[in-house]
């Protein structure tokens, strides 16, 4: 067990990086506390298996340092940073049976039979494992694979943390729903620090105590679920997660408040720097009909089964809302309300003003 | 959907069947006719019933020749394979060097037959040819044309020259369809080199290796141009194996009848075998 740190690291897969494209991972601070189940979220391509790989020692980072409870493990080959590690593919091996298959990490680390034995038990139990523990792991289902990788990472007592590279993506999905439910049984029982990586919002949001969204290489904000659905830092994640997205409409600025096209919206935040770009952002949840307010045309309402989400076109650009089943919704024009509590400045991508604590 | 049944099909499938009987069911059809008769000059044939068959299967000769084919087939065998791997296993993943291994591991397989066993012959004449000639001249008496233990060495190397690059490219096709997850795995398990190689590469090349020897196994088992160039069956009889046994009654000594038997039971002998060998090979599979 150990409270993982990452200070000024930075990657790149290019020899001679000069660049800022050529880093896959942009500079980094992050400190992963032990015992916590962080998942790392973002679209494919943002670095977050580059950032996975190099907590394992599979990667050695371009800069940086990593740390394990303070002690620099940044040259530590995989085998001695009491790592586990799930990959996206099962990996078992196949001529060994499921009980083989679990022993393994112990016997190559010479742990004495009758010992191996005992935790081998232990963790089939713990994955449900136990009635196929005789069975050539070659036949099991890939849940059942995934379990085994899974248990090869628990067999262990030196595990530091269990990383998850995208484990459910061959899964069946009525099949990844009871995974993930055991994933986070297991996490609460042995409160093991483990980092799940995923671009999948449900994944991350459910397993999650802390989720940690990433874009282009960086982390663009670190927080609770609530926090990323109620605060977003940044309009990509306003984007990513929640489903419609946050609604994202270029602004323009007078006296520190937001102008849209002509209606002056009120926000929780203030604007106080020029910016390149300065947009509103709000949530479709944040958005109502009302007798006044900016002006837009329905454009499309689909059912989503609770409620309705209601397609605008305003002159700035599409908005989105929910409306519950009681609402009426008018067959042309229609005018829009901004919770101003729930709708907040962004400059140039960024949260503005002293909201933003980055 | 509806299936409509038709005998349409056979149209389609009559080109190939012609192709296949004109190029082995009729050939095999005339070896099977010969075996069962005695030929004699100006087209007589009278009837034999299984004499030939009788007649090679207790023969010394026909022993012999099968015992030297099959120490030759199971020693390149022995040798191919686990030097295969080998190779496979040190070949490069990435970069430049997997194409330049590449075309030097084909290079040997896209040579004729005959050049190779031609080249050898040269090769390793003792008097003008280098690896003769160097080994003479480090002492060693080597001559392959007269010593029977220095013909098999020639003809063994000769075969493991020519057709290991055929177990490396298999296996090595088999290498590289292993993702890396697995390796990656292995290392954070702290398995070391041979347990990768005992539980990730060798059970993932298995389905390769397992053609490879097929593979090696019959086409060893049928060769006959190279050791026909290389030293003609001999010194004496002592390489002297099944193909070349076969051509020396067939058209040396022209008796077409006991050659036809002999064909016919080396033809067995090879498919059985295979069959054994692939069943053997695949029944780890289902278990």
């Amino acid at each position: 067990m150990a409270r993982i740190t990452l200070s000024k690291l930075r990657h790149s897969y290019f020899p001679v990086p000069y660049k800022e494209e050529h880093w896959a991972l942009k500079q980094l601070d992050l400190e992963w506390e032990d015992g916590g189940a962080y998942a790392l979220l973002g679209p494919s391509g943002c670095g977050k298996t580059t950032l996975l790989n190099i907590i394992s020692g599979l990667l050695v980072p371009t800069e940086g340092q990593i740390l394990f409870d303070g002690k620099d493990v940044s040259h530590l080959p995989p085998e001695k940073r009491q790592i586990a590690q799930v990959f996206q593919f099962p990996v078992v091996y196949d001529t060994m049976t499921v009980r083989d298959n679990l022993a393994f990490p112990l016997r190559n680390r010479r742990v004495p039979e009758a010992e191996i034995a005992e935790r081998v038990r232990e963790i089939a139990e713990m994955t449900d494992l136990t009635p196929t523990l005789g069975n050539r792991a070659s036949h099991l289902t890939a849940d059942g694979k995934q379990k085994i990788s899974l248990g090869r990472g628990l067999v262990r007592t030196d595990v530091n943390a269990i990383l998850f590279d995208e484990p459910l993506t061959v899964i069946d999905p009525h099949l990844k729903f009871r995974l993930r439910a055991k994933l986070k049984e297991l996490q609460q029982r042995i409160a093991l620090t483990m980092i799940y990586v995923t671009h999948d919002q449900t994944e991350a949001l459910t397993f999650a105590d802390r989720v940690v969204v990433m874009n282009m290489g960086e982390v663009v904000q670190i927080g609770t679920p609530s926090d990323l659905f109620d605060r977003p830092h940044h309009t990509f994640v306003g984007h990513f997660i929640g489903s419609p997205g946050m609604n994202v409409l270029p602004c323009a600025i007078d006296n520190g408040k937001a102008v849209v096209a002509g209606h002056v919206i009120e926000t929780a935040n203030r604007i106080s720097k020029d910016a390149a770009l300065t947009e509103v952002g709000v949530r479709p949840e944040f958005v109502s009909l009302a007798s006044q307010g900016l002006e837009a045309r329905i454009v499309r309402v689909s059912d989503a089964g609770r409620f309705r989400i209601v397609s605008t076109e305003c002159a700035a650009g599409p908005v989105k809302l929910l409306a519950g089943d009681d609402i009426e919704i008018p067959a042309d024009g229609a005018r829009l309300r901004f919770d101003p509590a729930n709708t907040r400045i962004y400059a140039d991508g960024w949260l503005a003003g002293s909201e933003a604590d980055r | 959907m509806n299936k409509t049944v038709n005998q349409k099909g056979w149209l389609f499938v009559a080109p190939v069947v012609l192709l296949v009987a004109f190029n082995a069911l009729i050939p095999l059809m005339t070896v099977v006719n010969y075996s069962v008769q005695e030929t004699f000059g100006d087209n007589l044939f009278f009837w034999a019933g299984l004499r030939w068959f009788v007649d090679i299967l207790a023969s010394p000769r026909f022993h012999d020749s099968l015992v030297r084919q099959l120490i030759f087939t199971f020693s390149i065998l022995l040798i191919e394979v686990p030097l295969g791997v080998a190779v496979a296993l040190a070949m490069p993943r990435k970069g430049i060097g997997v194409s330049v291994c590449l075309v030097f591991m084909a290079m040997p397989l896209l040579i004729p037959w005959n050049v190779v066993g031609s080249m050898w012959n040269i090769f390793a004449l003792p008097d003008i040819g280098f690896l003769g000639w160097a080994l003479n001249a480090i002492g060693i008496d080597y001559n392959f044309t007269q010593d029977p233990v220095d013909a098999w060495f020639t003809l063994i190397f000769m075969d493991v020259w020519h057709w290991t690059s055929l177990v490396v490219l298999l296996a090595y096709a088999g290498l590289v369809a292993i993702p890396d997850d697995y390796y990656q795995a292995a290392k954070i398990d702290g398995a070391r080199p041979w347990a990768v190689f005992r539980y990730i590469q060798l059970p993932k090349m298995r389905r390769v290796l397992t053609i490879a020897v097929l593979l090696r196994f019959m086409d060893s088992f049928n060769i006959y141009t190279e050791p026909f160039v290389l030293t003609g069956g001999g010194p004496g009889n002592s390489t002297t194996l099944l193909s070349i046994d076969l051509v020396k009654i067939a058209l040396g000594q022209f008796d077409l009848g006991p050659a036809a038997a002999m064909s016919l039971i080396y033809f067995l002998v090879i498919l059985l075998s295979s069959w054994i060998f692939y069943t053997l090979m695949m029944r780890g599979e289902e278990s």
